[in-house]
């Protein structure tokens, strides 16, 4: 295996901007990937690839092994089996660089709500070495664009269940990574503040080139023209864009491909009857 | 296979990024205890209790002789100080060790561990914030300590620093080790019955090692082995201006041992990954 190294510290920095990547480089590209809780399997064989400036919508029901993998991606767990590359580095080499790319919102709220806003965005800017000048600065400008600029002095404890997940978004964000991991982010929201997120996050796609790998289990947040990875029982049932797998299970929409591929996968005598 | 990389503009952290990430976590830890008065007051609370009622019902009791580094004939209030002190960093270090499997199952473990800067420095600075808490703690019980005439030489409190810091270190490693195989926040009353308990009782915190060798050989050889023993010993004679050598030898050796511990079981290709997921996830 050769590796080639793009950057080049402290000359000239690389312009990697998304759409102009060297070499179509995936944002982040899982191979192989196999893990197990004793003998329980969560992941078989995983691979796929999100393309930077896309959004990748991991669907799976719960227990398809969709946490397991982002604590694989953020190295929570160590690699069983297999390679996840962000950008090209090996999360299991010295990870800085790996997490430096990376923004990560868990399933699981992980502000502290006793903390202001502010804070808690400063906390999160020291934890990723950044001054407090600039911290202040880029909490600012996070904070207008998320529309929580006037709550910046409250307590964390006070936001509504939205409110506190756009600031975690905005927070995953603040140092600038190329790619963005949401764990099951809309869960416990009501219906707008579910799409205010949504749209929030298809926007950052869009406008600022990131790399999104959305792990859901309800099929209304996927699209036509998302990339879709089904996830089934720790192993990976199709992959591509939502068209293409939708036509190749000659289905009609999305919850249709979904049942039939994961009811072929449960029982594969049915497929065939 | 070729693959090739992609990074920032920048690479590697640069030594004002590694003090603005050690600021952050101690300022946070600073926050979050302002925030948790009835954990400050517990605090206090727990060794004043010890102070006030138990080592006064004791003062008739127990003579203690002259040993080093008192000089002078001393009442029991004065003798167990110490260990009430290190006390107040024992509970400390296995409370942010409590926070650390609370953190884990919130998830405020897990935005520490995503951080890019290396994990062993991440945990390095978590016990200093836990350390510094500490002190805290112990200079308040100092403070008030002295009002019921217990007062060191001026100078011992300063020169009880560095040992309380060296302990402080050791103490929250110690939790940050236990943490580590603990999956669920109900399991710190076992970490009271099975390490507090038998650390601070089976130690010299309440009665000299002289007196334990009276009544029980082997109990004494237990607490002579007690790195608990050595860390009152430290702080004991750091606050009367001098130095025990073995125990600032043992302190420093089982700080040296029990962050390598820690920082191998947080690794995640070893400890965490032989565990199941966190909080009933998949």
């Amino acid at each position: 295996m050769t590796a080639i190294s793009v950057h080049n510290a402290g000359r000239e920095p690389p312009d990697v901007s998304p759409r102009e990547n060297p070499a179509g480089i995936p944002a982040l590209s899982i191979e192989g990937v196999s893990h197990a809780y004793g003998a329980r399997r969560a992941l078989a064989d995983v691979s796929f690839a999100v393309a930077p400036a896309s959004f990748t919508a991991l669907l799976g029901l719960n227990g398809a092994g969709k946490s397991t993998l982002f604590a694989l991606i953020t190295r929570l767990f160590g690699i069983q089996a297999g390679r996840i590359g962000i950008f090209g580095h090996d999360i299991s080499r010295p990870p800085g660089e790996a997490l430096r790319l990376l923004g990560v919102v868990f399933q699981s709220r992980t502000l502290d709500l006793d903390l202001s806003v502010t804070q808690n965005l400063l906390y999160h800017a020291a934890l990723h070495g950044i001054a407090k000048r600039d911290a202040r600065l880029r909490s600012d400008e996070v904070l207008k664009r998320i529309e929580l600029a006037d709550r910046a002095a409250s307590k964390v404890r006070d936001l509504s269940g939205g409110q506190m997940r756009r600031l975690e978004i905005a927070r995953a964000l603040l140092h600038r990574p190329r790619l963005l991991l949401l764990d099951e982010a809309t869960v416990g929201l009501d219906v707008k503040a579910r799409a205010d997120i949504l749209g929030h996050v298809r926007q950052l796609v869009v406008e600022q080139g990131i790399g999104v790998l959305w792990a859901t289990h309800l099929f209304d947040e996927i699209k036509s023209g998302d990339d879709l990875v089904v996830l089934h029982q720790g192993r990976v049932l199709a992959n591509g864009p939502v068209d293409n797998i939708i036509a190749d299970a000659s289905a009609r929409d999305i919850n249709s491909a979904f049942m039939r591929l994961t009811g072929a996968a449960i029982d594969p005598g049915s497929a065939n009857s | 296979m070729s693959s090739t990389t992609v990074s920032g503009n920048q690479s590697g952290f640069s030594f004002a990024q590694y003090i603005t990430c050690l600021n952050g976590i101690v300022w946070r830890e600073a926050l979050r205890f302002v925030h948790q008065r009835e954990r400050f007051v517990s605090a206090l609370v727990r060794p004043l209790v010890w102070l006030f009622i138990f080592a006064a019902g004791f003062r008739q009791v127990l003579g203690i002789s002259i040993i080093p580094p008192y000089e002078t004939y001393i009442l029991y209030d004065v003798y167990i100080a110490p260990g009430l002190m290190a006390m107040i960093q024992l509970f400390n270090g296995m409370q942010s060790s409590l926070s650390m499997v609370y953190d884990r199952e919130m998830g405020n473990m897990r935005t520490l561990l995503v951080s890019p800067l290396p994990r062993w420095y991440l945990l390095f600075c978590k016990l200093v914030a836990g350390t510094a808490v500490s002190l805290l703690q112990v200079y308040a019980f100092l403070l008030i300590a002295w009002f019921w005439d217990i007062a060191p030489p001026p100078i011992g409190y300063l020169t009880v620093l560095p040992a309380l810091v060296l302990s402080g270190l050791m103490l929250g490693a110690l939790g940050m080790l236990i943490s580590s195989g603990i999956k669920q926040l109900e399991n710190f009353a076992g970490v009271m019955n099975f390490v507090i308990f038998p650390m601070f009782f089976a130690s010299s915190a309440l009665y000299p090692l002289w007196r334990v060798q009276e009544g029980s050989p082997l109990l004494y050889y237990v607490c002579l082995f007690n790195p608990f023993t050595h860390v009152v010993e430290l702080i004991r004679f750091s606050l009367y201006g001098q130095t025990n050598w073995i125990s600032l030898a043992v302190v420093f050796c089982c700080t040296a041992a029990f962050m390598i511990g820690a920082i191998y079981a947080y690794d995640p290709s070893r400890g965490l990954a032989r565990r199941g997921p966190a909080g009933g996830e998949t």
